[in-house]
């Protein structure tokens, strides 16, 4: 217990000296800005995934720490902020994984309640962006609009909300709404599981909603009632939390379907997307921010952030080694049947993983996988994997592992420093959201040995310039639309 | 059969409400004072319409900045999600590493159900019935991991024995949940329970569900009378009335020490009246009421042995000697429910 009494109090001090730090921020932030202006590079930006319920997460690694622990979560965090990341994000998961009917015992499992989770990280850092991962589906937009801006006073103007909607009846078993599916949903057939679901018209609805609700304060002012009777919400009142330091909380929307791209030109301040080559990247860049225009805003407006991997080796050839081992500890002998099980759809336990794939045909839109994105075209996949495996002599794991994505981006730090500024000054992602194997300590190499090399490639701040995630990410503050 | 004797030394909470606060400092500031003084516990209030942050996400940001004050934040089962307060209020937990609880609250007002226009407004009986099914269904799903379901099996390729893991089934009146839980089983296994027991409709939650129960009286011998009402209803339900400790909930607004010493002496008769386990207080002013007490009520009690020096525990189960509860899924013998 001493030790422990001893650490918060060393914590308690630096959150002193940071929050004094914090208040000069905002008065040397011109002067700074002046000055990045005048070196003319494009800034990257960077955010920490904290690895998540998917057998990308390597828990059997012996670093491997707990899932759920705070200290966890408060470990990676603090690796984020000491390498200025943007922000910390946090994924959602609404009902743990099912496979043949019982839950999927071979992945990690088990996480908190994401915005109580960021409430605490605000106390444990000063600078750190805090994002979550809210579903429209099953949530209400009050609840959530207060919740978040309760986020943002707390945090000191540091919230974000990645809004997603999965209406999936195997999740909403969990939920008042599932039992009552309201007009529209019925409309829109409840069941229908779509993989890849994006944004309904239910989840853009629900987007301006809240923002109503947060414009219905006047900065310092009073508030005025809300009445909003829409398609899919009826709301009526006053709102109970006073404007928030960043007005709205920062918006981000994931997805790479054209349905995606629009809403994010049309309402985010980020959209995650799929990391793939640098062409396609700026293929997608050009695309995405050439839809702003039609939505009254301008390409800084929006920031593109592409989920990528990361591995590090003193050698190129040292790199990909790790690399290769990560991957085949992400596909252990038990993970390798249940992928194919996936693609299959159908039971393949008596399979011996080092032995060859099944002759058996795929069986399609099979209900043996519930709670995570169906493989589309499951027949060419299998197709696929067959002729992998036919063609290099391979069993159904070295298949499944040499199908497994290659990390994004593996090698030296200086060659991986090099490809990352160079995906962003050639316009292909305005920075990255870095998603770590290993919990919690998967980013501390890449903080200690690639972020000094961005930054000496003046691609990359040294220093937070202003207190606000809206301001790590050069977004402009709302217009108040009261 | 008598009431358990009350419990000594006192139990102590204190609100930290108080209008027109939306700065994370002042709470932390707020629940260290209270800290200093060992109180067992602090409330937060919270309705949708009232001005002001979610308590829970403020107790979830004081967590971190404290090390041994219970934090309980008012919780609305009315207009939200039981799956996700279950979740939250297990969170809580985990990042106070055992010293949450949340005190369920209904609402019942036409201008609540108008922010969220699914439902009207309804009598507080239907509400109450449901708050009480809601508790059940929380409990249920902290119980639905075992502590011990998470294995990390490298032989056999498994993170969690699927076996320690079970559907909650759960069917109410107005939701069902399936399960199990998505977050863990919290460190205290249940996180506590706490429950205004004043009016007529909550205490009927409080006897079921609640780990302490509130009793707003200014009468010693109406809060004895209550606290032995309460124990005997929640005997009367298959629980064992050790496991319920029941709190005098009274204003205070102190303004010099000597109303401070004043208060503590008020404490030690209601003690010596054998009234109530402790005290919730309801401060008028907390930055000001807290800081006297801590300065003035807490030395006089702790010279008169009414109130402990030091949190012997970590953990608020531990503050108000309660046990862990044992999980409704796990089985000695290690027969499996039938769920998984």
């Amino acid at each position: 217990m001493a030790t422990g009494r001893s650490t918060t109090t060393g914590r308690n001090r630096t959150t002193q000296t940071n929050a004094t730090t914090r208040a000069n921020a905002t008065t040397h932030k011109n002067a700074t800005t002046h000055k990045n202006a005048s070196t003319h590079r494009k800034q990257i930006h960077l955010a920490a995934h904290f690895p998540g319920a998917d057998n990308t997460t390597v828990w059997a690694d012996p670093r491997s720490r707990s899932q759920i622990d705070f200290s966890s979560f408060e470990h990676l965090a603090r690796t984020a902020e000491r390498g200025k990341f943007d922000f910390f994000f946090l994924a959602e998961g609404l009902r743990l994984r099912e496979h043949k009917g019982r839950v999927h015992d071979l992945d990690v499992a088990g996480r908190p309640e994401s915005l109580t989770l960021l409430n605490a990280l605000a106390a444990v850092t000063d600078w750190l962006g805090l994002a979550a991962t809210m579903n429209a589906t099953f949530n209400e937009p009050y609840e959530i609009a207060r919740r978040f801006a309760s986020l943002d006073h707390l945090s000191g103007g540091r919230a974000a909300w990645n809004v997603v909607a999965s209406p999936d009846a195997f999740t909403g078993e969990n939920f008042r709404r599932a039992g009552r599916p309201d007009r529209v949903d019925l409309d829109q057939g409840l069941d229908s599981a779509r993989p890849g679901e994006t944004l309904s018209t239910r989840a853009a609805e629900f987007l301006s909603t809240a923002r109503e609700l947060w414009d219905s304060w006047a900065e310092g002012g009073t508030p005025k009632p809300v009445v909003h009777h829409g398609r899919h919400f009826s709301v009526e009142g006053r709102f109970g939390v006073p404007r928030s330091p960043q007005g709205h909380p920062v918006v981000i929307q994931a997805g790479d379907s054209g349905e995606d791209r629009e809403f994010a030109a049309s309402a985010a301040d980020v959209i995650l997307t799929r990391h793939g080559t640098l062409e396609a990247g700026r293929a997608r860049y050009a695309d995405v921010k050439g839809r702003l225009a039609r939505h009254g805003r301008e390409p800084d407006d929006l920031k593109i952030m592409p989920g990528v991997t990361v591995v590090l080796g003193d050698t190129a050839a040292e790199a990909q080694e790790k690399a290769a081992e990560i991957r085949r500890q992400q596909v252990s002998p038990q993970n390798a049947i249940l992928a194919l099980e996936q693609v299959w759809g159908r039971d393949l336990s008596a399979y011996d993983p080092d032995g060859p794939l099944p002759a058996l045909d795929p069986v399609p839109e099979s209900a043996l996988v519930q709670g995570r994105a169906k493989i589309a075209n499951a027949p060419q996949t299998a197709a696929r994997w067959r002729a992998l495996s036919e063609a290099k002599g391979l069993s159904i794991r070295q298949t499944v592992i040499e199908s497994t994505g290659r990390q994004s981006f593996i090698g030296t730090p200086d060659a991986v420093a090099a490809e990352l500024d160079t995906f962003v000054q050639s316009d292909a992602a305005d920075g990255f959201v870095l998603v770590p194997h290993l919990t919690p300590g998967g980013l501390d190499d890449f903080v200690d040995h690639v972020v000094p090399l961005l930054q000496e490639r003046g691609a990359y701040r040294t220093e937070y310039t202003g207190t606000t995630l809206r301001s790590h990410l050069g977004l402009r503050h709302p217009v108040w639309k009261g | 059969m008598p009431a358990p004797p009350v419990r000594s030394p006192v139990h102590l909470a204190a609100s930290l409400d108080g209008g027109g606060q939306y700065e994370a400092g002042h709470f932390t500031a707020l629940a260290r004072l209270a800290e200093q003084g060992t109180l067992d516990f602090v409330t937060l209030g919270d309705s949708f319409t009232r001005p002001g942050l979610e308590a829970l996400a403020v107790l979830s940001r004081v967590a971190p900045a404290t090390e041994r004050i219970g934090l309980v934040p008012v919780v609305n089962t009315t207009h939200t999600e039981p799956f996700h307060v279950s979740s939250a209020v297990a969170t809580l937990d985990w990042v106070s590493r055992g010293r949450a609880g949340w005190s369920p609250e209904v609402s019942t007002t036409e201008a609540e159900a108008r922010l969220f226009g699914r439902r009207p407004a309804a009598r507080s009986a239907e509400v109450w019935h449901e708050a009480r099914e809601v508790a059940d269904v929380a409990a249920k799903l902290w119980d639905s991991w075992e502590d011990d379901a998470e294995i990390r099996d490298q032989a056999t390729g498994r993170f969690i024995d699927r076996d320690k893991l079970h559907h909650v089934d759960f069917e109410g009146r107005t939701f069902s949940v399936r399960g199990p839980a998505v977050v863990p089983r919290p460190p205290q296994g249940h996180p506590v329970t706490v429950v205004d027991a004043t009016a007529a409709d909550p205490r009927a939650a409080a006897v079921r569900h609640a780990d302490v129960a509130l009793v707003r009286t200014q009468d010693p011998l109406a809060a004895r009378t209550a606290r032995e009402e309460l124990l005997d209803r929640a005997r009367a339900h298959g629980r064992d009335p050790e496991r319920l400790r029941v709190l005098g909930s009274i204003p205070v607004a102190l303004h010099t020490t000597a109303d401070a010493v004043e208060l503590a002496g008020l404490i030690g008769d209601w003690h010596d009246e054998r009234a109530v386990d402790g005290f919730h207080l309801r401060l008028a002013d907390p930055e000001r009421d807290l800081a006297l007490i801590v300065k003035a009520t807490v030395p006089v009690l702790q010279h008169r042995c009414l109130l402990r020096r030091f949190y012997p525990g970590a953990t608020l189960r531990e503050h108000l000697g309660l046990t862990r509860p044992v999980n409704q899924y796990a089985t000695a013998g290690g027969v499996r429910h039938g769920h998984g």
